[in-house]
């Protein structure tokens, strides 16, 4: 027999009686202010994160806070004059020099801080870990409270990858001493667009 | 209501005076209580040792010394534990069912059952609580700082009562003391290290007594007190509640 | 244990001689326990969001069978390539045919504590090929040729000079830097030239959901990622036990997950891998290794609930004190001490002694494993296998014959007060290890036995 069926054999033989799926279905946020639970959240885990009201004062925001010198590259066509738009089919390791990354998130959690991107929305899959600084616009209708309502709106997902992210890149493995930039961005920035605020 | 006191080996021979004062406490507050002179011990240090299955005599012996009575007593968390969980009886398991729910540790059964609500007592220092591992994950006398629940604490619902005597305030107010068992001598190092930092804990926060309602951890606390010749002293929380005014 | 090996009590003594550092150690982990009961403290609902993640796994061991092939099916579809290995051979030899069939000469890794049970990097390096770790800890831990002592905080028993100290003999950072945001931006641009280079990266899986064939891995650097995203080849090791049922469970397990393990709200990133990337290849080994027999095991089963979060092993003060490596196996703390002595009794028998059974850890599990219940139940196993040192074996013997004989009891105790004789601890001589750095109470003028023959129908007015 191959290992696949001895071990499909030996689980079946000792897997314990059945035991039924607990429902889940009450396990829910309350939404009361979205915007500012995400908002204190997400700062308290070491991330800036702004209120902007349409992407025009996002384009302002990324100029005033980043080396515009440097190669700064979006996935959102509405920046495209701006920055440059990435190319879903390059080699993944040409984007090694990009300063800041700018994306848009398909929602984000207000109890945990992360914002939820499939593939679509990074363009590649290497963009929010290969940039030095990484920019996420997130729609404030977009925001749940919790995982949950997360889940219920990804559903099964149409994406090949997908990523929860919160924060920059961290690592505290020397003497518990909190050092942004690990491997990933150095910083996150999360730009929350409200255009009826 | 007649209550059986059960002593603990170790306490029968090096603390007494715990004894006494569990069996005069108890009697103060209007409980008959008869002490069966056939005690040895609970079994516990060798099942927790993985000897659960030399336990049987003692097990035997325990149901003979215990049957009769309405409640079961003592003045140690650990040992009533051990009965809850593990008192078996090959030939009168009801019994033994029997035991194992009407065997109670001090504070609980002055708490829980005779619902006492005040003590005519005095004890005026700065007292530290030692949360035995025991009483408190095994017996539930506190709440334990790992659960999101609400607080509660048997030991200091009773400890309030008692006229001038004084909580300090721990770092960490329900850590191990390292005495498990026979771990205190099979890892002897981890064990006292342990203790050392518990007693560190009472020292830098003012206690002049540590009290728990484990005596095992007692000793091995008032075993490192002693060698290092500190003030500060041990006693059993019963002795503390019996105090006179 | 083996001839020659040293236990976990020898190995704590050694640690522990170096009481500084057992204070730091101590002190920074207590610190982790505080931030995770901060971070579970406000989720109103934590208590009942651990009951239902305990019966969703629940659910996963008694349905195993099926959601391992449910989860093959769809992972199959999703054009992930599905292989089964029985045991850590296996394991490393498939992962050695992939990485040879491209003829791919270097691999970057994340943390899979799996693959440090298999040994993989010794493996492929005596075949020629390089590993490189690339969670930071686990590099360090690399470079220092140590195994990590901590699931999630592989380094957590070194002081920074010390690493400062690898860096430099190894790296050659300057000697005597030990700042950790200057060694942390050191080791991020030597690690990119690896992640750029490596045509194949391997990680760890802490989720892999049955309903869409897909995994999840979490980590805070995002070396995981950096490595998969960047690689023609990417494969992933996962314990046959971290299947779980639908997608929506995640929201359960992370939840749990983060705040468990270091108080945040949830680990920076938690990637959702499903497809190959264009042009790239997607392996997935599931290894059974033992997981299987200790499904078989009524007493222990519940040890493959483990979401790998460390929070017994922050909260344990004999982790605390005596530090990971003690532990002398991959997986340390309470947790380890309950899976290790299913693959080797006779080498881990010490390790379900390596505990007060304080029950912190059972408290603190995000999936409630009863672990102090299970170390309890391990030390009757090992010693019914014959596992415990002959001493303990008679020592135990006579106390329970005197202990069960009041009059041997009695006799014995008023002749010489038994006890004090012959319980471990008290056993009154200068070769027991309780009195090396503690005293026995003074021996009072009379046992309670004798006052209560004495007294009793004196001491009280009801009599």
């Amino acid at each position: 027999m191959s290992s696949r069926e001895n071990i499909l054999a030996a689980v079946l033989k000792n897997q314990p009686p059945a035991s039924p799926l607990p429902d889940i279905g009450f396990l829910k946020g309350n939404a009361v202010d979205v915007v500012a639970q995400y908002s204190g959240v997400f700062a308290s885990i070491g991330g800036n994160v702004f209120l902007v009201k349409d992407l025009a004062a996002v384009d302002a925001l990324i100029r005033e806070n980043f080396d515009a010198t440097k190669r700064i590259i979006t996935t959102l066509p509405e920046l495209g004059n701006s920055f440059e738009l990435l190319s879903a089919t390059a080699d993944p390791h040409t984007f090694d020099d990009v300063e800041v990354a700018v994306i848009e998130a398909q929602l984000a959690v207000a109890e945990n801080g992360a914002v939820w991107l499939p593939e679509q929305r990074m363009g590649q899959r290497i963009v929010p870990y290969i940039c030095q600084h990484l920019v996420v616009v997130v729609a404030a209708e977009t925001i749940v409270p919790t995982l949950h309502e997360a889940y219920g709106q990804i559903g099964l997902g149409q994406y090949g990858f997908g990523a929860f992210i919160g924060g920059p890149s961290k690592t505290a493995d020397i003497e518990q001493a909190l050092v942004m930039g690990a491997h990933g961005p150095i910083t996150m920035t999360v730009l929350i667009l409200d255009q009826v605020g | 209501m007649t209550v059986g006191l059960f002593i603990p080996c170790y306490v029968n021979q090096f603390y007494p005076q715990a004894a006494i004062a569990t069996l005069q406490l108890l009697r103060k507050v209007g409980v008959e209580v008869v002490y069966p002179s056939k005690q040895t011990c609970c079994g516990q240090p060798m099942a927790n040792s993985g000897f659960e299955h030399l336990t049987q005599e003692c097990n035997d012996l325990f149901l003979e010394n215990f049957s009769r009575f309405d409640y079961i007593v003592a003045p140690s968390a650990s040992c009533v534990l051990h009965v809850k969980q593990h008192l078996h009886s090959a030939t009168d398991p009801a019994e033994a069912d029997r035991i194992r729910s009407n065997v109670y540790e001090l504070v609980e059964f002055l708490t829980d059952v005779l619902k006492v609500e005040n003590l005519r007592a005095r004890f005026p220092h700065k007292v530290g609580i030692h949360q035995s591992c025991h009483g408190l994950r095994g017996l539930y006398l506190a709440q334990m700082s790992e659960l999101n629940t609400l607080p509660f604490s048997k030991p200091v619902h009773l400890l309030n009562m008692v006229e001038g005597l004084e909580l300090v305030t721990l770092d960490r107010p329900d850590e191990c003391c390292g005495f498990g068992g026979t771990f205190c001598v099979a890892e002897e190092a981890v064990s006292v290290k342990m203790g050392k930092d518990r007693v560190t804990d009472h020292t830098k926060n003012g206690a002049e007594y540590i009290t728990s309602v484990d005596l095992s951890c007692l000793m091995h606390l008032e075993g490192i007190l002693h060698r290092n010749k500190s003030a500060i002293k041990a006693v059993h929380i019963a002795e503390i509640l019996n105090s006179t005014l | 244990m083996e001839k020659g090996m040293k236990d976990h009590a020898a190995l704590a003594e050694a640690f522990i001689n170096d009481e500084e550092r057992v204070d730091w150690h101590d002190g920074a982990l207590w610190w982790i326990r505080q931030k995770r009961d901060i971070a579970s403290k406000q989720i109103p609902e934590w208590e009942d969001l651990r009951e239902t993640a305990s019966r969703i796994k629940n659910n996963v061991l008694s349905n195993l069978h099926d959601y391992l092939l449910q989860f093959e099916a769809n992972a199959t579809l999703n054009g992930i390539k599905v292989h089964w290995a029985a045991d850590a051979e296996e394991h490393n030899a498939i992962v050695y045919s992939i990485l040879k069939d491209k003829d791919i000469k270097q691999m970057v890794k994340s943390k899979s504590m799996l693959t440090e049970e298999c040994h993989l990097n010794e493996y492929l390096i005596e075949r020629g090929v390089d590993v490189i770790n690339s969670d930071l800890g686990e590099y360090i831990q690399q470079l220092d040729n140590e195994p990590p002592s901590h699931i999630v905080l592989p380094c957590i028993h070194k002081r920074k000079e010390e690493i400062g100290e690898i860096f430099h003999e190894h790296l050659g950072t300057e000697k005597g830097v030990s700042d950790p945001t200057t060694l942390t931006r050191f080791a991020r641009r030597h690690l990119r030239d690896v992640f750029i280079t490596r045509r194949a990266a391997l990680t760890g899986v802490n989720f892999a959901v049955a309903e869409t064939g897909e995994y999840v891995v979490c980590t805070n650097e995002g070396n995981a990622d950096m490595g998969a995203h960047l690689s023609e080849v990417q494969i992933a090791s996962m314990g046959i036990e971290k299947i779980i049922p639908q997608k929506a469970h995640l929201g359960v397990f992370l939840r749990l997950l983060a705040r468990s393990a270091t108080g945040q709200p949830i680990t920076i990133y938690s990637s959702h891998f499903k497809k190959p990337r264009e042009g790239q290849e997607m392996h997935l080994i599931l290894v059974d290794l033992g997981r299987s027999r200790q499904l078989g095991r009524v007493d222990f089963r519940d040890s493959l609930k483990c979401i790998k979060c460390g929070a017994c092993m922050n909260t344990c003060p004999v982790y605390r004190k005596s530090g990971g490596l003690s532990y002398h196996n991959t997986i340390a703390g309470p947790i380890g001490a309950i899976l290790a002595p299913n693959l080797d009794m006779k080498k881990h028998a010490d390790l379900p002694f390596a505990s007060t059974l304080c029950g912190s850890c059972s408290n603190v599990c995000p999936v409630k494993i009863n672990i102090h219940d299970q170390l309890y139940q391990w030390r009757q196993v090992i010693v019914r296998e014959g596992y415990a040192a002959n001493t303990k074996v008679l020592g135990m013997k006579a106390m329970a014959w005197t202990l069960s004989s009041p009059t041997s009891y009695s006799t014995l105790g008023k002749a010489g007060r038994w006890v004090l004789n012959n319980i471990p601890f008290a056993v009154n001589n200068k070769f027991n290890p309780w009195y090396k750095q503690r005293d026995m109470p003074d021996g009072p003028k009379e046992s309670f036995d004798v006052w209560y023959a004495k007294n009793n129908g004196h001491d009280s007015e009801k009599d």
